[in-house]
């Protein structure tokens, strides 16, 4: 039987995993298509549209994800936007993810051989269709080891949550720590829920890419 | 709005002196980040398989836990509970050094499995002892094919660096937040920090393509892992 | 002979102020097999790629079938482009689909086909290309010459009136050089309407209704076999050299 410190603990982590799962897997699934659209518009944009979003990726990957979550959550209702926890929380990641994520697509996008492009205007694709049909299908095959490295960093990174005072894994796990004064323990157990959540990611995101694996694309 | 100004203005200097023991905890980490991940890369390459085992540990560890989680535990727990004491700005500096070892030895591991097999055996025929042929054939290899992905983590712990400031050190993020609670000119505050870590980001970035450039050698070029 | 299927007019082409195509007056009759030769740079894959406009030539007219085609017109294009098939020297398969949805993905994208229709049509041109076993094989599990028979399938899918062929057997080991050609024969024999770039000495000997020789971005010569394979001309001389390289002549 575990000590009423421990039971205590397990069931404020237990909330805290909730939570970050709610933070998580949005963000996850907002961040990836974010990055397909801007990472579409990368490549494919004219100019104005290019440059507008290879600014917002520059902006988004060159600031600490901290320092957006603070704009957000604590920034904003200096212009009269006020923002919930949770909500600046997801928004961050969405839009912090979704600049790193574009940047595998743009990538994955561009190195797609332009003879792809050649076969299927020779037998009378259209633009848009050679891109919808031959070249995204192809460049998420090859994004997708970058995209699930990307989203084991998000998984990580949810734990920032908590600076903006949105109670997941790492906000409750400090509360007891404060609260008991046992700061080894609980944040090694904390460190344990999330090498477990990050373990787990890694195996489902490598069943993803065995699943999808493509003779000829072979890279992992 | 010229409160907003103002505040940030009067600010700056201070700012940007938090800019300076940012940069002294992203260089510190980097460097040693760079020294224990070499030996572990080439440990798990070359290493015996316990050797090995144990390094793998480690990464998977130091790659599974956030950092902010890493830096509680580590500031608030393991270094007390050991009796290592070390100030805030020190143990932001050793925990980020030692998350980043784990990622350069990947990163180093990733380019010394990249070179051909032959370049070892051609060392070790010329009469080279084992430790000669790392340093003197593998190393030089490894570390021009590394400088792109180094790059990239380079820019990984400066944005990481910026939660030191729930140890409490003084850096940007930290300073900015002190500042911004007494103006209440949040928004204006938090994005000049933001716009000094790009700014950073920035010149460290551009300060590695350069090192590429001035030691690259033909057939290494624009190869990255 | 003498229905003209595919005529172009007047085709320029030039790259960064460097003439490629210098005016290339062409014409394809319904069955007819014409051959381009001539030393590479001359502009043979040029002129082919510009025939369907995926190199837009900075000139020139079209016709297909007695119509004029606006090339400017998007819509025109794609229809004219699935009438005009291309077989490219290295293939150019989809890499992320198998043989077979290879061949239906046009057929369900561009011709709207359903997914049986599409499937039994593939099916049946990829085991006229002795395919039919390695219908659900990725192209990176294909040998050169078995992704170059796909190609030719996937083209044939499409029923194009004229097949444009840019040099399909010099990417290819010359073990398996031999299916490709049995492939082009095949198609010959079937009346099927082409114009080919190739080096390959037997091609242009047993195939061609007329050799075009292209020199600099411009046919100089062009006949029928018999009569432009003759010493003295410059045809003769480049077959005399592609001879020697293959070592038929010592």
């Amino acid at each position: 039987m575990l000590s009423p410190f421990y039971q205590e603990l397990v069931s404020s982590l237990n909330r805290g995993l909730l939570m970050s799962l709610y933070l998580i897997i949005p963000s996850a699934v907002g961040g990836i298509l974010l990055g397909i659209i801007v990472g579409c518009f990368r490549a494919f944009g004219n100019t104005f549209v290019r440059k507008m979003c290879d600014t917002y990726a520059a902006i988004f990957r060159g600031t600490p994800l901290v320092v957006q979550l603070f704009i957000l959550y604590f920034g904003l209702p200096n212009i009269g936007i006020c923002l919930s926890s949770y909500t600046a929380a997801v928004l961050g990641f969405v839009l912090c993810s979704g600049a790193y994520q574009s940047e595998y697509i743009r990538g994955a996008l561009l190195s797609i051989k332009q003879n792809q492009y050649s076969a299927a205007q020779a037998l009378g694709f259209s633009r848009f269709q050679s891109i919808v049909w031959i070249i995204i299908p192809q460049a998420l095959r090859k994004a997708l080891p970058g995209c699930s490295n990307e989203i084991i960093y998000l998984i990580k990174y949810s734990s920032l949550a908590y600076v903006v005072t949105c109670m997941e894994l790492t906000g409750e796990g400090k509360a007891i720590a404060t609260e008991y004064f046992r700061f080894t323990e609980v944040f090694a157990v904390i460190g344990l829920y999330y090498l477990l959540l990050v373990s787990l990611a890694i195996l489902v995101l490598k069943k993803v890419e065995k699943a999808t694996l493509i003779p000829g694309f072979g890279q992992f | 709005m010229i409160e907003s100004f103002n505040a940030v203005k009067q600010s700056l200097p201070y700012l940007l002196q938090g800019g300076w023991i940012t940069i002294v905890i992203v260089t510190g980490a980097m460097i040693m980040g760079f020294f224990m991940g070499l030996c572990m890369a080439v440990g798990q390459v070359y290493g015996p398989s316990v050797l090995k085992r144990v390094i793998g540990v480690y990464i998977w560890f130091f790659q599974g836990i956030p950092t902010l989680v890493l830096l509680f535990l580590f500031y608030f727990g393991l270094f007390n509970y050991i009796g290592f004491n070390i100030n805030a700005l020190a143990a932001v500096t050793v925990v980020l050094g030692m998350t980043t070892a784990a990622y350069q030895a990947n990163i180093f591991k990733g380019a010394i499995l990249l070179l051909p097999r032959g370049q070892f055996k051609a060392a070790s025929t010329m009469g080279m002892s084992d430790f000669q042929a790392i340093t003197g054939v593998i190393l030089p290899q490894i570390l021009r094919l590394s400088i792109p992905a180094w790059s990239n983590e380079f820019s990984i712990v400066l944005k990481d660096s910026a939660l030191a400031f729930v140890l409490g050190v003084p850096e940007i993020m930290a300073r900015a937040k002190f500042i911004a609670s007494r103006t209440y000119q949040y928004l204006p505050l938090y994005i000049i920090a933001g716009l000094i870590y790009f700014v950073l980001t920035w010149a460290g970035v551009m300060g590695l393509a350069k090192l590429a450039k001035t030691v690259r050698i033909p057939g290494y070029a624009n190869k990255g892992i | 002979m003498g229905d003209p299927i595919l005529s172009v007019e007047n085709i320029k082409k030039s790259f960064n102020g460097v003439p490629i195509l210098k005016g290339v007056d062409l014409c394809l009759n319904k069955g007819e097999i014409k051959i381009l030769i001539g030393p590479s740079g001359a502009g043979k894959s040029t002129l082919l790629q510009c025939m369907n406009c995926l190199v837009p030539p900075d000139s020139g007219k079209f016709r297909l079938e007695e119509r004029t085609v606006d090339i400017t017109n998007k819509r025109e294009l794609y229809v004219y482009r699935q009438q005009v098939g291309m077989i490219f020297q290295d293939f150019n398969l989809f890499d992320h689909l198998t043989a077979l949805d290879n061949l239906t993905i046009a057929l369900r994208k561009v011709k709207k086909m359903g997914k049986k229709e599409a499937t039994a049509r593939a099916l049946a041109e990829l085991s006229r290309v002795g395919l039919e076993e390695k219908t659900h094989l990725y192209p990176a599990q294909l040998s050169g010459g078995q992704k170059q028979r796909v190609a030719i399938a996937r083209a044939l899918t499409m029923d194009p009136k004229v097949l444009l062929l840019d040099e399909p057997t010099s990417a290819l080991d010359p073990e398996v050089m031999g299916e490709v050609i049995d492939v082009i024969r095949n198609l010959a024999k079937r009346g099927m309407t082409m114009i080919m770039a190739t080096h390959q000495i037997n091609l242009i000997r047993t195939l061609a209704d007329e050799i075009l020789f292209m020199e600099s971005g411009a046919v100089v010569e062009q006949g029928q076999p018999k009569v432009l394979l003759v010493p003295g001309t410059r045809s003769q001389g480049f077959c005399d050299k592609l001879d020697i390289l293959t070592g038929k002549i010592k």
